[in-house]
């Protein structure tokens, strides 16, 4: 076999190898997949089309990430979805017969991960609606008497232990769909419940610019959520007590 | 060992003792949930005993599932129970004097539970299975009874059920009692065995089976020539499986502790529970003891075997070739990391589909919504950390969703028949998303 031979059959070899990481690495997230049977990585297999392997959320659309979140927060929402207090049929059909202790290691699991943030929203938008969302998450509006998103949800926006959630990493869709939910009453949280006071206040214009805003934000390198102990809330919340 | 050194030694022994005995006082109720308790195992008074019966005997009959709204205190009823004729509000049964059954007597109670006629003479309607429940015995109904009446009263007030004409009519009730409602508390058969006959009054009686395994027709009834033979759940949209044809849930090919793991676990070597027996699982088989449940499965067995229809011909099971490698290619992708590339799953967490009855027999529907909708065994407590099944709904159109339940029906010698798109898209709108 001549050099020229091997190279080629080099040559060949390294492209049939790169053609199947590119598959590998092609394979979307929400395939389903795990590394050991006896681990809570199978265990929340139901979990991965919509969440994604690593909870970090489909790149299509409305389901959000997961990972990261206070593990306090994912466990009242894996109770409000078996109770029905949350209303989201096929979550409240998954988890319809699951004990506590359980929805508590699910919700421990999924606050321990830290897969890498999907690419943030970037299509064109309005710039001022732009700049309505940046001042409503970052300065309030006193006018309307509402405190701005970080002072709960944190300056990095990456939530507050133990049961605020992190608002960085989510989309659009999602963050205005559950605004909207709470605008209408359909979602609620534990009372004394900010959310809907603060929603209350906000028009249909402020949620959509809000959203707008959010989904934009870079994910700060750490995304792990704050301490509940270095701000005092501006709004009594029933979620943190 | 010198005086002081035994002095010390028994004051050190005393210390232990009273340590330990304060533990088990604070730790008891902990060790020992209610829940637990198996009956005639503790030595209670007699009247506790009577009372812990009747608490176990209501979890076989699974009285919480519908006499309770979700999130509202137990036995208070209000429930909607939607079913073909309209929607009935299933009443209070807490021993409210007002509202609840506080002032029903032990009598009354018995007289209900065995002829379906309630305090004030009225008919009851079937969606209450008495005709079922006629078949337990005075002794149970009394301590049932008197368990009902330990539980905290709850003011709330009854709604009245909202069906539509002619149902509204109780009258009519008295052509279906005729037609389909026979009276009488369960005769033990001679000719079997104890734990044969005790299975059979739980699954006959308390267990009411046959309001979903038996098929349920246009009248609402169902016939005793047609038991445990299957049907469509009205309103629920989930098919019970026949439990006669070992074509279906038919148990003749099952080992007992197969049966009894389905049942008292909800995951077994076979099989997973799912849907509507999830529910039963989680509510009641899971807390009745392994005796009870064996006593059920050994029944269950030995249930006359039959298939109402024939397999299907080879010719209905042909199958478009193309239409089968869409199946395989996404049976290889999305399922076969779980079910295994031959489906024999990775029981009993998650189930073979080989040779799964639940698969192949005749009704696709609830093949169809697991693959839609996916789902999580009930969390128990022999199986506490159950392993769950993602959605496909929204990954899978209607032609792929019908193409790979068509491949698990048809794949690896399973006896089903394939899937059309049409068949499958009535069922997304079960669970809107």
């Amino acid at each position: 076999m001549g050099m020229r031979n091997a190279r080629l059959i080099c040559a060949g070899a390294v492209a049939i190898a790169m053609a199947l990481a590119t598959e590998v690495s092609a394979q979307p997230s929400t395939v389903p997949g795990f590394a050991t049977l006896d681990s809570m990585e199978a265990r929340v297999q139901g979990c991965v089309t919509c969440h994604g392997r690593s909870g970090e959320g489909a790149n299509s659309g409305y389901f959000p990430r997961i990972a990261g979140k206070p593990a306090g927060y994912l466990y009242n929402q894996l109770a409000a979805f078996r109770d029905g207090t949350r209303q989201y049929p096929p979550m409240n059909y998954l988890v319809a017969y699951l004990p506590d202790a359980y929805l508590r290691e699910m919700a421990d699991y999924y606050a321990k991960l830290r897969p890498p943030f999907e690419a943030r929203d970037a299509a064109p938008a309005d710039v001022a609606m732009l700049e309505r969302g940046k001042s409503i998450a970052t300065a309030g509006d006193p006018r309307i008497g509402i405190p701005p998103c970080i002072a709960c949800h944190g300056s990095r926006l990456t939530g507050m232990n133990p049961g605020i959630p992190g608002l960085v990493g989510l989309r659009a869709a999602y963050i205005s769909a559950q605004l909207t939910r709470w605008r209408v009453g359909s979602r609620h949280a534990a009372e004394p419940d900010c959310m809907k006071r603060i929603v209350s206040r906000l028009s249909e214009a402020d949620v959509a610019a809000v959203a707008a805003w959010l989904a934009r934000q870079e994910a700060p390198a750490d995304a792990s959520p704050e301490s509940s102990n270095l701000v005092r809330m501006p709004l009594a919340c029933g979620s943190q007590q | 060992m010198s005086r002081r050194g035994v002095v010390g030694v028994v004051l050190v022994s005393a210390a232990i003792v009273v340590v330990a005995a304060i533990a088990w006082t604070m730790l008891k109720p902990g060790a020992l949930p209610q829940r637990e308790v198996t009956p005639g195992a503790v030595s209670a008074s007699p009247a506790t005993q009577v009372l812990l019966r009747g608490e176990y005997l209501a979890r076989a009959g699974d009285c919480v599932a519908c006499h309770t709204e979700p999130n509202r205190p137990a036995f208070a009823g209000g429930r909607a129970m939607p079913t073909p004729f309209g929607s009935l509000y299933v009443p209070n049964i807490t021993p409210d004097d007002e509202t609840g059954i506080g002032q029903w007597s032990a009598d009354d109670f018995y007289r209900m539970m065995h002829t379906g006629i309630s305090r004030d003479g009225t008919l009851m309607y079937p969606a209450m299975p008495f005709a079922s429940y006629t078949k337990v015995t005075r002794e149970d109904c009394d301590a049932i009874y008197a368990y009902l009446m330990s539980v905290k009263p709850v003011r709330q007030q009854n709604r009245p059920h909202e069906l539509r004409f002619p149902y509204n009519k109780r009258d009519l009730l008295i052509g279906w009692r005729a037609l389909y409602f026979t009276e009488g508390e369960y005769a033990p058969d001679p000719k079997q065995s104890a734990q044969w006959n005790r299975g059979a009054y739980l699954v006959e009686g308390l267990g009411h089976c046959a309001m979903c395994h038996t098929a349920v027709n246009a009248l609402g009834g169902s016939s005793e020539a047609k038991a445990f033979e299957g049907g469509m759940i009205p309103n629920q949209n989930w098919y019970a499986p026949s439990l006669t044809s070992n074509r279906e849930a038919g148990l003749g090919n099952w080992t007992i502790k197969e049966i009894v793991d389905l049942l008292q676990v909800g995951i077994s070597h076979r099989s997973t529970v799912y849907g509507p027996m999830a529910e039963v699982v989680y509510n009641s088989l899971q807390y009745m003891t392994d005796a009870d449940v064996e006593a059920m499965a050994v029944y269950l067995k030995t249930l006359p075997k039959g298939d109402a229809e024939p397999p299907p011909t080879s010719q209905a099971r042909l199958v478009q070739p193309q239409v089968m490698e869409t199946g395989r290619t996404i049976y290889v992708t999305q399922c076969a990391i779980c079910h295994g590339s031959e489906g024999k799953g990775q029981p009993p967490h998650f189930p073979p589909l080989a040779g799964n009855q639940s698969i192949t027999m005749t009704s696709p529907v609830n093949s169809i919504r697991m693959v839609l909708n996916g789902g999580y065994p009930p969390g128990t407590q022999k199986n506490p950390r159950p392993y769950g099944m993602p959605p496909f709904a929204h990954i899978l159109n209607d032609e792929q969703a019908a193409a790979v339940v068509t491949y698990i029906r048809v794949a690896w010698e399973n006896s089903g028949a394939p899937v059309t798109p049409a068949q499958v898209n009535p069922l997304r709108s079960l669970l809107p998303e």
